[in-house]
């Protein structure tokens, strides 16, 4: 039997990169939330510069919840299944994974917003690919702007501005959409090497400049600037300038005392009242015990993955496929971010990338989205070309020979002494769309230690990725050239397997035919039910999903605030 | 060391290095100059890397892994190898704990290795020449090996994994010993703060310590005198 608690006003279930941030707002109107996370607190003292311990052992994923519910992957329904990954891709933390991760916090550029309207304004209906379940947001970008700003300047996010109230900057990204004012901060430094990447972009005729992070690039609320030592990529920091949402919005929420965090807390349901008209609670799991936390709202904050999963483990007689999925869409419209099909080059001299980070680095947007003309080309959508200064002893070792050298010997000794520091690999994200046939559901087989179902990941690349992915590579290879690299190696397209930036499963929009939760947020069968995430977004865009899934988190705390007797019901 | 120049046969056992170099941790350091500056600043480190035990290999297995870890990154004009590394001790270690679903393999594997070289080169492994152990580790690599499960390839890659690990890790999982495997392929070291110019493109000068070294990432209770990482399993 559960443990019943006091009721509360809000339940967030995660207090994660989203969750994190919209108890911010809850707590600043006046309203009493408890933080189910399933991690711990850590400190900087958690995040030493280790190589092998973050990026080989997966630390601390190795002992958390994630790790024990890592999705199956199988790319169509009669395909067999991929090799199950032995380390989830994000973590369980106050924080979560937003203590780890690369922390580019890009906003979306204002056609992903508008796919299919400006696909067919442009090209014409017949230009978005067959299959693709690819819809409007139900909003543009203007609506979102306002929330990225508050979540820029509350968090805290570095870089440089191209377009201020509709004045274009060209020292940032000439093609995002106009932003009411600059960054709280300036852009993090470059390179000797970026710099120079930056210098060959622009004889190529393209417009590079230096990308947003969540990052302090000077003290910023009484935390240091990053100190570029290297071991940003997936790892903590050790002097907390990485803004993840335990040093910035988290504990400023907790001053407030109205957010209670409860640590080590598995929620296991989404409990529903008798009626199936309203949410009551979350059932949790924590130190062996199952407790019952009554709350007037719910918001469900953990990853994409864990979304779909505690909605399709919520079962009750008024939802019997799960939780507001009598629609049948939760689950539908997954996107894993194309981030495949990398560009490796290989320079005739030394780049000294042993330091920086992965935010540290030059972006090219002329051939993201649709800041370039498609009408030759057999695809939609485009790349954030994006090179940056990373790299450790051990991965650098593991470097391509790029068929010059074997793989062992002292031949290859020879080659990874001399080439070592002398490769680059860029990071390519480019447009993803949903597919009829690109889901999530519940493993029929694999199963967590609690005995649940996880997730299953059915999920291939389509052709418009394959295009798109092919024509980004030939881009990027051009500029690597033009930077002075001697040859440049092209991977594959690889799986959809799971991945960092996974989006859909929850997909928000105004057809609730379609789509799980309203234009803000909350769930179209279940009122006082929201989910915050990436979950809800319907496109990828070309760039990193966190400051989009931050900025819509900031929104739906913000409508729960101004709605809070139409939504908890209780007025 | 033995260096790659001669090609007579070369069994790097842990034993025979024990005989090289001698089991005394002062003995040890002074194997190689870059080895003696480095015991100079970091003398914790030094004085533990040296003793080695073998936590979950049998004696025989760690001979033939050592063999190996020899061959994929050997001692050579180019410096030191996996073998000055101890690459080999970074794995016993690690199979007790990380690498642990991995330790039927390295049973089976090394197993197989001897089997195959015996009957394809009339001798087990750590016997062959230098340049018969090449011969093997090259068919294993091309997967026409016999007698492994899954594959003759699967294994070769599991063991070139974990000897790059081993070679290249923080000095303080027990291998990358005297920071051979750093210094091999220039990584400059670790910095808790870079300048602006130590990222130019100019290598800066090498700093040679583990993450360890530095006292926030230790255990409260580790040795205050630092002479201990505390860090043995």
């Amino acid at each position: 039997m559960a443990i019943d608690l006091k009721k509360t006003d809000v339940v967030i279930v995660g207090l994660g990169a989203v969750g994190g941030v919209a108890a911010l707002p809850l707590t600043w109107a006046g309203l009493e939330v408890i933080g189910l996370e399933a991690g711990s607190w850590l400190t900087p003292r958690d995040f030493a510069p280790d190589e092998l311990r973050n990026n080989f052992r997966g630390w601390p994923q190795a002992a958390q919840k994630a790790n024990s519910e890592i999705p199956t992957h199988r790319p169509n329904a009669s395909a067999p299944y991929s090799p199950r990954f032995p380390i989830h891709p994000m973590m369980n933390a106050v924080g979560g994974t937003s203590l780890h991760y690369w922390a580019q916090s890009w906003r979306l550029n204002p056609w992903d917003f508008r796919v299919v309207s400006e696909t067919t304004r442009r090209y014409g209906a017949s230009r978005t690919p067959k299959g693709s379940t690819v819809e409007d947001w139900p909003f543009g970008l203007e609506e979102l702007e306002p929330y990225y700003d508050k979540v820029e300047h509350e968090v805290g996010v570095s870089g440089q501005a191209g377009n201020i109230n509709g004045v274009i900057d060209p020292r940032g990204n000439i093609f995002e959409g106009p932003r009411q004012r600059g960054y709280p901060m300036p852009p993090l430094r470059g390179s000797e090497f970026t710099e120079r990447m930056a210098a060959a972009a622009r004889k190529l005729g393209w417009q590079p400049f230096p990308g947003p992070a969540a990052i302090n690039s000077v003290t910023y609320d009484d935390r240091p600037g990053c100190q570029y030592h290297g071991f940003c990529n997936r790892g903590g920091c050790h002097v907390s300038a990485k803004n993840s949402t335990a040093v910035s919005t988290i504990p400023k929420a907790m001053e407030t005392k109205r957010l209670q965090v409860v640590t080590q807390a598995i929620a296991t349901s989404v409990t529903v009242d008798d009626k199936g008209g309203r949410i009551t609670g979350v059932v949790y799991v924590k130190g062996g015990r199952e407790y019952f936390q009554p709350a007037d709202v719910v918001l469900v904050a953990s990853y994409t993955y864990e979304n779909v999963r505690l909605l399709l483990l919520s079962k009750s007689r008024a939802f019997p496929n799960g939780l507001a999925n009598n629609a049948g869409q939760v689950g539908r419209h997954y996107i894993t971010h194309h981030t495949g099909n990398p560009v490796t080059a290989l320079f005739p001299f030394e780049l000294n990338n042993w330091y920086g980070l992965p935010a540290q680095g030059v972006a090219v947007d002329n051939w993201a989205d649709d800041n370039f003309d498609h009408s030759g080309l057999d695809f939609i959508g485009g790349g954030n070309l994006w090179v940056y200064s990373d790299r450790r002893p051990i991965a650098a070792a593991s470097m391509s020979t790029f068929g010059k050298a074997p793989l062992w010997g002292s031949a290859w000794k020879s080659f990874i002494k001399q080439n070592a520091d002398r490769f680059n690999v860029a990071y390519l994200q480019k447009t993803t769309l949903p597919y009829e046939d690109n889901y999530l559901d519940l493993d029929p087989v694999a199963k967590d230690p609690m005995g649940l179902p996880v997730i299953r990941i059915t999920a291939d690349h389509k052709d418009n990725e394959k295009r798109l992915g092919a024509f980004i590579q030939d881009k990027m290879a051009q500029w690597f050239i033009e930077a002075g690299a001697i040859a440049v190696e092209k991977g594959p397209t690889g799986t959809m397997g799971p991945s960092t930036h996974a989006y859909g499963g929850t997909r928000m929009g105004d057809n609730r035919a379609t789509n799980v939760v309203n234009r803000f947020g909350f769930a179209h069968e279940v009122p006082n039910l929201g989910i915050l995430g990436a979950s809800v977004m319907g496109t990828s865009g070309a760039h990193n999903p966190t400051l989009t899934a931050q900025a819509l988190a900031w929104r739906t705390a913000e409508h729960l605030t101004e709605n809070w007797r139409t939504i908890a019901g209780n007025g | 060391m033995a260096s790659e120049a001669d090609d007579a046969p070369r069994n790097v056992s842990r034993r025979d290095l024990f005989r090289t170099v001698g089991s005394g941790a002062a003995a040890a350091v002074a194997a190689t100059p870059l080895a003696q500056s480095t015991a100079l600043a970091q003398p914790h480190l030094a004085g533990v890397a040296q003793l080695e035990a073998l936590e979950t290999l049998t004696a025989a297995e760690a001979d033939t892994l050592e063999a190996i870890c020899a061959r994929l990154i050997p001692s050579d004009e180019n410096g030191p190898g996996a073998a000055e590394a101890r690459a080999a001790h970074y794995i016993d270690r690690a199979l007790t704990g990380p690498l642990r679903p991995s330790r039927e393999a390295y049973a089976a594997g090394l197993a197989a290795i001897d089997v195959y070289a015996q009957t394809s080169k009339g001798a087990t492994f750590v016997k062959l020449s230098p340049r018969d152990q090449d011969a093997v580790l090259t068919e294993l690599e091309n997967g026409v090996a016999t007698g492994f499960m899954p594959s003759a390839a699967a294994f070769f890659n599991l063991v070139r994994t974990h000897t790059i690990q081993g070679t290249f890790c923080d000095p303080y999982y027990g291998g990358n010993a005297n920071f051979v495997g750093w210094d091999l392929i220039g990584y400059p070291g670790l910095r808790m703060a870079v300048s602006s110019d130590e990222q130019r493109m100019r290598v800066p000068k090498a700093v040679r310590k583990s993450a360890y070294d530095e006292a926030m990432f230790t255990p409260k209770g580790s040795n205050p005198k630092g002479d201990d990482h505390g860090h043995r399993p």
